[in-house]
C-alpha cells in the first residue's frame, strides 16, 4: 500500500513536470510566432555574457530549461503579489510571456533599480513595488530541497525506530556516517559532550540543507540548477538563526568577557571603551555577517566560474564560429575541473558553516571560566 | 546590486519553510536517529565491556582448571604411590605369613615324625622284648630239661643281669 502511494506521488511529479513543460513550450511557441514578426532583427543583438551569467545565478519568476533558437522553454511558476492599490494577485508567470507582456497591471521591470522584479504600473506611468512573495525559481528549489530532506530523514528515522540494533542499509548507510560526522567531528568537539545534544537538530538541519542545496545547485537542469545557497537571502536567514541561537545560549561570563575583557590593561577599557567595542564587534556583529557572506560568496563564485568558462565559448564564437568550436574542448575541460572543485566546496562550505555555528554556540558559555 | 540585496519573497519563504522543516525534522528525524545511535553505541559499548568481562572470567576459569588439573595430577600420583606401597606391604605381609605358616607346619611335621619315630622305636622294643622272651622261653625249655643244668643256667643269668 505504502509503495503504491509512493509510486503514485512519483508518477504525479513526473507527469506534472511534463505537463508544465509542455504548456510552457506551447505558450512560448505562441509568443514567438507573435513576437517574431516585429522583433526579428533585434534578436541578433550584441552578446552580453555578464547579463546571462547574472540571470543564471539570480532568481527568476519561471524556471528556464532551455532556449531552442528563439523559443524559450521554461517551467512557469506561481506569482503571488500583494499591492496596496489593487490587492492580491495570484497567477502563473507564463502570463508575463518571459517578461514581454504585462498582466493585471503588473510587469517585470526591464530596467532601473527594480530590474527583473515585478512592478505595478500606475495610471500615470510610474511604477511602484508591490509586496512580492511569488514562488520563484529559488523558492521552488528551496521547497524541493526541504521536501527531499524531510523524505530522506524521516524515512531513515523510521528504520532507526523500528530496528534500532540492525546494521544500517540503503540510504541510511549513506547518511549515517554524515550524521555521525556532524555529531562527532563538529558538535561534540566544539560544544562539548554534555551540552551538544541541544544543538544537534539545528546543526544537522543546517549541514544537510547547505550540502543538499550546494549539490543541487551543481545539477544543470530542472530540480537543480538554482543558486540557492549562493543567494544572500538564504544565507542571511541561516546566519541570523545561528546568531539568535548563540545569543540565547549566552551566559553572564560571555558578557563579562566582552565588557571587561580579562588580561587587558585598564586604559584600553576605561575612558574610551576601545576593547569592549572590538570585542563586541568581533564576537557579536562580525560573526553572523561573515557566515552570511562566506557561504553566499563561495557558492556564487563557483557558479560564476562555471558559467564564465561556458561563456568563453560563445565569446569566441561571436568573433568567429570556428574559434568558438575549437576553444570548446578547453572550456569543457576547465568546467569539468571546476565542477570537481565545486563538489569539494559544496561539502567544505556545509562543513564550515556548521562548524562555525557550533563553535559560536560552544563559546557562548565556554568563556565563563576565564 | 540585486545580487547582494536579499529578496523579500525568498526571505519570507526561507524563514517560514526552514523553521517548519527544522521543527519537523527535530521531532521526527533527528531525535529518533540520534537516540537510536546513542543507544546503539551504548549497547555496543556494553557488549564490548561484557565480552571483556567474559574473557577475564574465561581466563580465571582456565587458571582454575589448570590448578584443578595440577591438583588432580598430584592426587593421582599420591594414590598410585599409596597403592604401590600397599601392594608391597600386602605382598610382604603375605610372604611373612606364608613363611611363619610354613615353618609352623614344618615344625609340626617334624614333631609328628619324631613322635612316630619314638612310637615306632617303642613298638620295635616291645616286639623285640616279646620275641626275646619267647626265644628265652624256648631256650629255657630246652636247657632246663636237666636239673643240674637248670640251676647252672639260672645262676649264669642272674650274673648277667647283675652285670647289666
Amino acid at each position: 500500500m505504502k509503495l503504491n502511494i509512493r509510486r503514485l506521488v512519483f508518477d504525479f511529479l513526473i507527469f506534472g513536470t511534463g505537463l508544465l513543460l509542455s504548456t510552457a513550450q506551447v505558450k512560448a511557441n505562441e509568443a514567438d510566432t507573435l513576437s517574431n514578426k516585429s522583433e526579428q532583427p533585434e534578436k541578433k543583438e550584441a552578446f552580453k555574457p555578464g547579463e546571462i551569467i547574472f540571470e543564471h545565478i539570480g532568481d527568476s519568476y519561471s524556471w528556464p530549461i532551455a532556449t531552442f533558437k528563439d523559443v524559450e522553454v521554461a517551467i512557469p511558476l506561481p506569482v503571488i503579489v500583494y499591492s496596496k492599490t489593487s490587492g492580491v494577485h495570484v497567477f502563473f508567470s507564463s502570463k508575463f510571456d518571459h517578461g514581454h507582456a504585462s498582466y493585471q497591471g503588473l510587469e517585470i521591470a526591464k530596467e532601473g533599480k527594480e530590474k527583473g522584479k515585478i512592478v505595478e504600473v500606475q495610471p500615470d506611468g510610474t511604477t511602484i513595488k508591490p509586496i512580492d512573495i511569488s514562488i520563484t525559481k529559488n523558492v521552488l528549489s528551496l521547497f524541493i530541497s526541504l521536501g527531499l530532506m524531510l523524505w530522506m530523514f524521516i524515512s531513515i528515522a523510521r528504520r532507526y525506530v523500528r530496528e534500532p540494533d540492525k546494521a544500517p542499509k540503503g540510504l541510511q548507510s549513506f547518511l549515517e556516517p554524515l550524521i555521525l560526522f556532524v555529531r562527532d567531528d563538529i558538535g561534540i568537539p566544539s560544544i562539548g559532550k554534555e551540552r551538544h545534544e541541544k544543538y544537534m537538530p539545528y546543526l544537522l538541519t543546517v549541514f544537510f540543507f547547505i550540502l543538499i542545496n550546494n549539490m543541487m545547485g551543481l545539477i544543470p537542469i530542472f530540480p537543480g540548477g538554482a543558486n540557492l545557497t549562493g543567494n544572500i537571502a538564504v544565507t542571511m536567514v541561516l546566519a541570523i538563526l545561528t546568531f539568535i541561537i548563540t545569543m540565547v545560549s549566552t551566559n553572564k561570563g560571555f558578557w563579562v568577557h566582552i565588557v571587561n575583557t580579562p588580561g587587558v590593561p585598564w586604559w584600553l577599557k576605561l575612558p574610551v571603551p576601545l576593547m569592549p567595542f572590538i570585542e563586541f564587534s568581533s564576537s557579536i556583529v562580525i560573526r553572523p555577517f561573515v557566515l552570511m557572506i562566506r557561504l553566499f560568496a563561495n557558492i556564487t563564485a563557483g557558479h560564476i566560474n562555471v558559467l564564465s568558462f561556458i561563456m568563453l565559448i560563445f565569446i569566441f564564437g561571436a568573433m568567429k564560429p570556428a574559434i568558438g568550436w575549437s576553444f570548446s574542448p578547453f572550456s569543457v575541460a576547465f568546467v569539468v575541473f571546476i565542477y570537481f572543485i565545486e563538489l569539494l566546496v559544496a561539502f567544505i562550505q556545509a562543513y564550515v558553516f556548521t562548524l562555525l555555528s557550533a563553535l559560536y554556540f560552544g563559546m557562548a558559555k565556554e568563556e565563563s571560566h576565564h | 546590486m540585486e545580487l547582494i540585496t536579499p529578496g523579500f519573497g525568498l526571505l519570507f519563504w526561507m524563514i517560514i519553510s526552514f523553521l517548519i522543516v527544522w521543527a519537523i525534522l527535530k521531532k521526527y528525524a533527528w531525535k529518533p536517529i540520534l537516540n537510536a545511535l546513542k543507544n546503539r553505541e551504548k549497547s555496543i559499548e556494553n557488549a564490548l565491556h561484557s565480552a571483556e568481562k567474559v574473557k577475564a572470567e574465561m581466563e580465571k576459569l582456565q587458571a582454575d582448571n589448570q590448578k584443578l588439573l595440577a591438583e588432580a595430577r598430584v592426587e593421582r600420583d599420591r594414590i598410585l604411590r599409596d597403592a604401590r606401597e600397599m601392594k608391597d606391604r600386602i605382598i610382604e605381609e603375605a610372604k611373612i605369613l606364608a613363611q611363619t605358616e610354613g615353618k609352623k607346619q614344618i615344625d609340626a611335621a617334624r614333631e609328628s615324625i619324631l613322635n612316630e619315630k619314638k612310637a615306632a622305636l617303642k613298638e620295635i622294643k616291645d616286639v623285640v622284648a616279646v620275641l626275646s622272651l619267647q626265644v628265652a622261653e624256648k631256650m629255657l625249655r630246652e636247657k632246663l630239661s636237666g636239673e643240674a643244668s637248670q640251676g647252672e643256667y639260672i645262676d649264669k643269668l642272674l650274673n648277667e643281669i647283675k652285670l647289666n
